[in-house]
């Protein structure tokens, strides 16, 4: 019925392409409104404590500069869900970094000259930052991050791994990480003659933008338009509102004029989230056959005094194996540190590569092949719920990786392969994440011409969802692609929610879907030629997107890597990267291959480079900058190949897709640091694999050091 | 950052004079770290003096076989020069080590030498750096430290230079040719930058108004095999932990000449005196490497976080000596 | 403004006389004077490569050059890439073709960065990786360890960067 080129499935190219590789597609600070002025954040040098007084005579004598913000003067503003954007509303400081004024000037320069030139005095209080595994004021949250429980507990977990026959029990750290889009987040905002508010923002999602703007700043929602037309990456940060687009609207109603504010670079990791660090502990208890008796993850993380956030990192060993007796559970210390919030694939990421890295001990342990342990411990209803998978391909998954890997030729001793200095391990991993869906509108119209604009407020972070939501609607009206307009990225548009948790084709998509098939099937029945204006259906998924499944429902995959350690400097690089995943339906495989791929480079990252440090006397993150703070490079990623299952789970949503956007990053660290130990025959339990913890390893490896 | 005037200067004459009439002046290269410095406020001039188009953008091959490379050439171009890619590999080895191929369009050789530290307290103004702002104490020493100086810090400061080309220099002899408002002079390019003792402030031994005119490559050094080893946290565009630029020559068995210098591990380019001379006129195998570095490494005195670099920078060196050695006797 | 210089810059073949503050860079007078928003400001720091331009034929990081110091240069923005005709550059069509960007931001810069390195291998640059059978001052043939060598300034947090490297192969001569 569709047009092929147009149909679901179809490797087509990025809507935008062209407008991105020429230049033209404008990002938030890039609207050029007549009139606007530029703003410049100052933020909080103490950790702890109270403004006490803000000079700002200096700065506003400074050549070109229109205003200072201050708690003293900046628009109140009603209490917002989430008290991170409660910027300037008061003298308290949280946190190193909290902004305590904005500079409002003419120019870019003059912005950040007037901030350097703002005098505040602090009184500063004690700060406490250290998370430790055992701080005492550590609390089990009733609910981590996505409203899972902070503890499960099946069974009888400690009885029943101290009388297992083969047991691991290990600890694991992983350290703070920072989403660092490639655009900083950045909003421009104004105020029209008749009180409405206008913003471009760069957000995952302007509908809860909207949502939050219209309460904090006591207006009803259709009097505020945020627009995100093209966003430059967010991987979670930019999921919900950040303080940027809510300091430029107040600086536009302060001074009368379109402000721009893009955060600078440095201050990015105080204030738009980060993955907070996790303390690991994980014991499995298994029989001598493999099978889990008994899985424990215990994860210790901090979280700010402004926002409770917890990263669900002990959420994966609720779904991935067979495991009669099991608790997870999270502890949260409240530090004087900054709010911690999404980073891709929250919780299953950091989880993940603890649960793999002791699935990889165990299996050693065991003297067990580790793909064939994975194997074993599959199951067919989620250990927690007890509901069956509405599909799983997880065994599929391990099986197709190994063959593509050439895993069969592996010779399982640690520290086999060596060539010169170089010594050479291949690991494997599993990943999931869940198939998250939330309810969504839009709305598709077909015009006089025959063409069609089919309209929801999605927004593309560069998933291509443009693309893809511009296939579903193909598909559903029978049209070819080229026919069918998308608009998207305006809060105007039918209502949508966040890019974010692998849902965002998931829940357009449907909505779309919907619409779009709801008009066919109109159109088909429609006599004579169209009226002007067309005709037009709208969809509104609420109560059937969100309703309760009878399926667990997850997308799960493989991940194996090859890396080689230079046993003199200490230095690791992965050769091989590959994935597999079972994913759903995937609708587009040349956007699909770049997310897959995006999320198994950052979990790269995550292995071998990334990870900042909490200043313990300065309360902040010690690497800030894109100099200091060590995204991966194009050097340091050779080869990267991620294929997938075609799944047919009807248990889903009408699209079939399951999520794509998050998967590629969750096993990738521990497939990596499962072949460091394959390699050297030590293990790792800290990342990232930096020279300098490379180098202790090997010392510990041979006594006499590794000289080499 | 301030406003600053902007002088355009023609002649390395015109750039001292126009130095010395413009209080709070400061000379601009390449700009990749000084304008980088300004925006974050850590440097402050009052004026630039321009001296990127200073006619000092050429190589010159001196009568005695050595090489003057003048100080606005641009760090890809020296790294692609033939005469130094076959006299001085290392040099060019260091240079194409260091940031990326944009910044090494833009840097200048001189500038490269006057880099300054990237230090994350020396960089945040909202906290102690005896560098930036001397008495202010120093936030590295008991704070992150990773990244820090093992050999010749002082308690007031632990910085490292994070320069690559200097530390080829240093290996190779190199001396770099300064003008100041009275005249010219030469400094050895290993003694060009200090330790940081109780003026950390100062990171060279450059005079006030002192401009750096060009960097001569000696002929004693040249064609002699050498290498640069870095060693960093990722693949590329990244500082040094730890690096090493070392020539080697060996004749009759014996090492005739050797230099070596360390990255990444203090204030400036250690140059590795002490295993040189216990190299030279020694057979030139693995223990004896081995041996030396740790003669030369026995003065360090690694933080509470960064005694990796001692067994780093030992096992890097020996093995760039390693492979130089291998070349002779294959 | 605070003290600011005459300034004549040929910006993709125009030339334009601006009076520009001594503080401005170069990255912000494409964006905010001439509105060639291509360029990027991804760190302001030359730590990302977003804002890569080709300034007399060569890559930089327009946020660290101050414009003032340009005077009578020539400056290759993505917008300038284009052939006469609008026709898109071939490394632009690859760059659609390999899918090597998802969201776009650091694109142009990736983009800048890639005329640049090209040009640079061939006129005989080495990089870091360069082998020593490769004489000096010859053409560097440019494989995929070379491209992600030289690619490096360029950070990609979408990490598409196995599609970069295949789209620059794609149109090496």
């Amino acid at each position: 019925m569709a047009d092929a080129p147009a149909a679901l499935g179809a490797p087509l190219i990025r809507r935008e392409g062209l407008e991105k590789v020429t230049g033209r597609a404008r990002y938030a600070v890039e609207h050029r409104l007549p009139g606007s002025a530029h703003a410049w954040p100052v933020t909080a040098r103490v950790a702890s404590g109270r403004v006490l007084r803000v000079d700002a005579s200096a700065a506003l004598a400074a050549p070109g500069v229109l205003a200072v913000l201050t708690h003293e003067n900046a628009p109140r503003l009603a209490e917002p869900d989430d008290p991170t954007l409660a910027v300037l509303q008061d003298a308290h400081v949280p946190h190193r970094g909290w902004v305590v004024a904005l500079v409002v000037a003419e120019t870019l320069e003059a912005a950040r000259e007037g901030a350097g030139a703002v005098d505040v005095e602090y009184l500063a209080e004690d700060h406490d930052v250290l998370l430790t595994p055992d701080r005492p004021d550590a609390y089990v949250p009733e609910k981590a991050n996505g409203g899972h429980p902070g503890l499960r507990e099946h069974g009888d977990p400690d009885g029943a791994f101290a009388s297992a026959p083969v047991r691991v029990d290990t600890a694991y750290r992983v350290p703070p990480l920072h989403n660092h889009p490639m655009e900083p987040h950045a909003s421009t905002a104004r105020w029209t003659d008749d009180g409405r508010l206008e913003a471009y923002c760069s957000s995952q999602g302007t509908t809860k933008v909207r949502q939050t703007l219209a309460t904090m700043f006591g207006l009803p929602e259709e009097s505020v338009t945020v627009r995100a037309e093209h966003v430059g990456g967010g991987f979670g940060s930019k999921g919900t509102p950040r303080p940027d687009v809510v300091l430029a609207s107040m600086a536009a109603l302060h001074t009368g004029r379109p402000v721009a504010l893009a955060l600078p670079r440095r201050d990015l990791p105080q204030l738009v989230g980060h993955r907070a660090p996790t303390l690991h502990r994980v014991r499995l208890g298994a029989d001598s056959d493999g099978r889990i008796r008994s899985l424990v993850h215990e994860v210790t993380t901090h979280t700010s005094r402004v926002r409770e956030f917890v990263e669900q990192a002990a959420v994966p060993g609720r779904t991935m194996y067979t495991s009669p007796h099991s608790r997870t559970v999270h502890r949260v210390a409240r530090l004087d540190v900054a709010t911690p919030s999404w980073m891709r694939a929250p919780g299953e990421t950091p989880g993940m590569y603890a649960l793999e890295s002791a699935m990889d001990e165990l299996a050693e342990a065991l003297g067990m092949d580790p793909v064939e342990l994975r194997v074993v411990n599959d199951c067919r209803t989620e250990p927690d719920t007890g509901k069956p998978f509405s599909s799983r391909h997880l065994v599929e998954c391990l099986r197709e990786g190994a063959r593509r890997f050439g895993w069969a030729e592996r010779d399982p001793r640690p520290g086999a392969r060596r060539a010169g200095q170089v010594l050479t391990g291949t690991g494997v991993a599993s990943a999931t994440y869940p198939v998250l869906v939330s309810p969504s509108t839009a709305s598709a119209r077909a015009l006089p011409d025959g063409t069609f604009v089919v309209r929801t407020n999605a927004t593309d972070i560069g998933t291509g969802a443009r693309t893809v939501l511009g296939q579903v609607a193909a598909e559903a009206l029978g049209a070819a692609g080229d026919r069918v307009r998308m608009e998207i990225g305006d809060s105007d548009l039918p209502s949508a929610p966040l890019a974010g948790g692998s849902s965002g084709t998931a829940s357009w998509g449907w909505a779309v879907h919907e619409a779009c098939t709801r008009l066919a099937r109109r159109l088909a029945v429609h006599r004579g030629p169209l009226p002007q204006d067309g005709l037009e259906e709208h969809a509104d998924t609420a109560g059937t997107a969100d309703a309760e499944s009878d399926h667990a429902r997850h997308a799960f995959g493989a991940h194996f890597a090859e890396v080689g350690v230079d046993t003199v400097t200490g230095e690791v690089r992965v050769n091989r990267l590959l994935g597999v995943y079972a994913a759903g339906r995937i609708l587009n495989p040349r956007t699909a291959r770049s997310q897959f791929v995006g999320g198994m480079v950052m979990g790269l990252g995550m292995a071998l480079t990334e990870g900042s440090t909490v200043d313990p006397a300065f309360g902040d993150f010690a690497e800030r900058d894109l100099a200091a703070y060590h995204v991966p490079v194009n050097a340091d990623v050779l080869s990267v190949e991620a294929h997938w299952i075609e799944e047919d789970d009807p248990h889903l949503n009408p699209v079939g897709g399951k999520g794509i956007g998050e998967i590629g990053i969750v096993g990738t660290a521990a497939a990596v640091g499962n072949a460091f130990h394959h390699a050297v025959g030590v293990r790792m339990r800290e990342l990232p694999l930096t020279p300098d913890r490379v180098l202790d390893a090997l010392a510990r490896r041979s006594p006499e050091r590794g000289r080499a | 950052m301030r406003t600053f005037d902007y002088v355009r200067a023609r002649t390395a004459e015109e750039a001292t004079a126009a130095w010395a009439a413009t209080p709070g002046a400061r000379y601009l290269g390449g700009g990749t770290n000084l304008v980088d410095l300004m925006k974050l406020g850590v440097e402050r001039p009052e004026a630039l003096v321009d001296v990127s188009r200073l006619p000092l953008d050429t190589v010159e091959e001196l009568p005695d076989g050595s090489l003057r490379v003048g100080a606005t050439v641009r760090n890809s171009d020296l790294a692609a020069h033939p005469l130094v890619v076959e006299g001085w590999p290392a040099l060019s080895r260091a240079l194409l080590s260091g940031a990326s191929g944009q910044l090494r369009n833009a840097a200048t050789t001189g500038g490269n030498l006057l880099q300054r530290t990237r230090c994350p307290y020396f960089q945040d103004l909202s906290k102690p750096c005896n560098k930036r702002e001397p008495g202010s104490g120093c936030g590295a020493r008991e704070g992150v430290h990773r990244d820090h100086a093992v050999l010749g810090h002082s308690p007031h400061c632990v910085a490292t230079h994070p320069s690559d080309m200097a530390v080829a220099l240093a290996a190779l002899d190199a001396r770099v040719e300064l003008r100041g408002t009275d005249g010219g002079r030469e400094l050895a390019a290993e003694a060009f930058h200090r330790l940081p003792g109780d003026r950390p402030e100062l990171d060279t031994e450059l005079r006030p108004g002192e401009l750096v005119t060009a960097v001569v490559l000696p002929a004693a050094t040249r064609g002699l095999p050498s290498a640069y080893r870095k060693v960093r946290d990722r693949a590329s565009y990244a500082f040094a932990l730890a690096s090493a630029a070392v020539v080697l020559s060996v004749a009759d068995g014996v090492v005739a000449h050797v230099g070596i210098a360390l990255g990444g591990v203090a204030h400036r380019p250690w140059r590795a005196r002490r295993a040189e001379e216990a190299l030279t006129g020694a057979a030139p195998t693995r223990a004896a490497f081995e041996h030396a570095l740790e003669l030369e490494l026995s003065a360090a005195e690694p933080l509470r976080d960064n005694g990796y670099k001692v067994p780093l920078a030992r096992s890097l060196t020996v093995d760039v000596l390693t492979r130089l050695a291998a070349r002779h006797s294959g | 403004m605070g003290p600011a210089s005459r300034t004549t810059l040929t910006v993709n073949g125009r030339e334009h006389t601006l009076t520009v503050d001594n503080r401005r860079v170069l990255l912000d007078l494409l964006r905010e004077d001439l509105d060639l928003i291509g360029a990027k400001k991804g760190c302001d720091h030359g730590q990302c490569g977003a804002c890569t331009v080709l300034v007399d034929g060569r890559r930089v990081n327009s946020c660290l050059l101050l414009a003032v110091t340009l005077d009578g240069s020539e400056v290759t923005t993505v917008e300038g890439l284009a052939g006469p005709d609008g026709e898109p550059h071939p490394l632009q069509r690859a760059f659609l073709e390999r899918d090597a960007f998802q969201c776009g931001y650091c694109t142009p810069g990736q983009l800048c960065s890639a005329v640049g390195a090209l040009a640079e291998a061939a006129a005989g640059h080495p990089s870091a990786v360069t082998g020593p059978g490769v004489r000096a001052g010859d053409p560097v043939p440019l494989g995929a360890s070379e491209i992600r060598e030289r690619m490096s300034g360029n950070l990609c947090r979408c990490g598409a960067y196995p599609r970069i490297v295949e789209a620059v192969e794609d149109v090496i001569p």
